[in-house]
């Protein structure tokens, strides 16, 4: 998505992603980012909270109209119920590394059978 | 990572993501992309007066949404009840996506619209395909978003990715 917004930008079009994935977006370089630390899923707040969603919306807003330079950065104020999810995400340890092994054995033969079957459009990441 | 923490710290996305395929026996790290140069169009007329774009990874929650990774274009109103994301890397685990408005933001921009914030929400907005393939985001994909963009003369896209 990163690319998408250099992309745009660079045709004159003003950009802004709301995303969770601090790291990947600011290793990228954007013009504009919001960043909400939740699990992935649902930068744009948590379900069914609809009072938080309407103040992210409206933080990027601000931040669309405030941004003088490229690479601008804000956070928004939430927080999650938790802070477990972050050890989580995408873990690997003893308890799974047999199950991972062979997952990627399985996604191996799928990936030979989606280029036999002429696919060419593959996920960036996936099955986690 | 075998112990858990209360820990406030943004997640190593990359780093689980190398970890994690690693582990499934890809001896090749994903290479992300990364640029020193930043492109910045600054806003040219009043918020008020902008017409802005919402721009998902999910894909339509159709069987053709289902079956084909592309871009897609849907209509803003009514807004969908759900999108398909169970191919992406959301946090499963944890949340869901029932939600739409927790990752696509059009409640939220009509709302805005309403209140004058800005001008208005564009007729639709845009499914864009997360990818493996840099150059296939890069040479196929971001121009045909950027052309649908023009198309519908917007003023600010916001991009949501999942």
């Amino acid at each position: 998505m990163s690319l998408i917004a250099r992309h745009l930008e660079a045709n004159g079009i003003t950009t802004l992603i709301i995303g969770s994935a601090f790291d990947i977006v600011d290793h990228c370089g954007v013009p504009r980012y919001l960043h909400s630390d939740f699990p992935l899923g649902n930068p744009c707040g948590v379900p069914y909270d609809t009072t938080m969603q309407h103040k992210i919306v409206q933080q990027g807003l601000d931040l669309i109209e405030r941004a003088d330079e490229a690479r601008c950065i804000e956070r928004t104020p939430f927080s999650w119920k938790d802070e477990l999810w972050r050890d989580d995400y995408a873990k690997v340890d003893q308890s799974n590394s047999e199950e991972l092994r062979l997952r990627g054995e399985r996604r191996r033969q799928q990936q030979l059978a989606d280029r036999k079957a002429g696919k060419t459009r593959v996920a960036m990441i996936s099955d986690t | 990572m075998s112990e858990k923490t209360e820990q406030k710290y943004d997640v190593p996305y990359m780093e689980r993501t190398r970890d994690f395929y690693r582990a499934q026996g890809y001896d090749k790290d994903y290479q992300w992309a990364s640029f020193d140069d930043v492109p910045f169009q600054r806003l040219d007329k009043a918020l008020s007066e902008c017409t802005a774009c919402v721009i998902t990874t999910a894909m339509p929650d159709t069987a053709e949404g289902r079956a084909k990774r592309q871009v897609y274009s849907c209509p803003s109103e009514p807004v969908p009840d759900s999108m398909y994301t169970a191919e992406l890397s959301w946090h499963k685990n944890v949340t869901h996506t029932d939600d739409v408005a927790s990752f696509l933001p059009l409640a939220q921009l009509e709302q805005a619209a309403l209140s004058k914030r800005i001008a208005q929400l564009s007729e639709r907005f845009h499914c864009v395909p997360t990818e493996y393939s840099q150059r296939n985001t890069r040479e196929k994909d971001a121009p045909e978003v950027l052309a649908r963009c023009q198309a519908d003369a917007i003023d600010i896209a916001i991009l949501v990715p999942l």
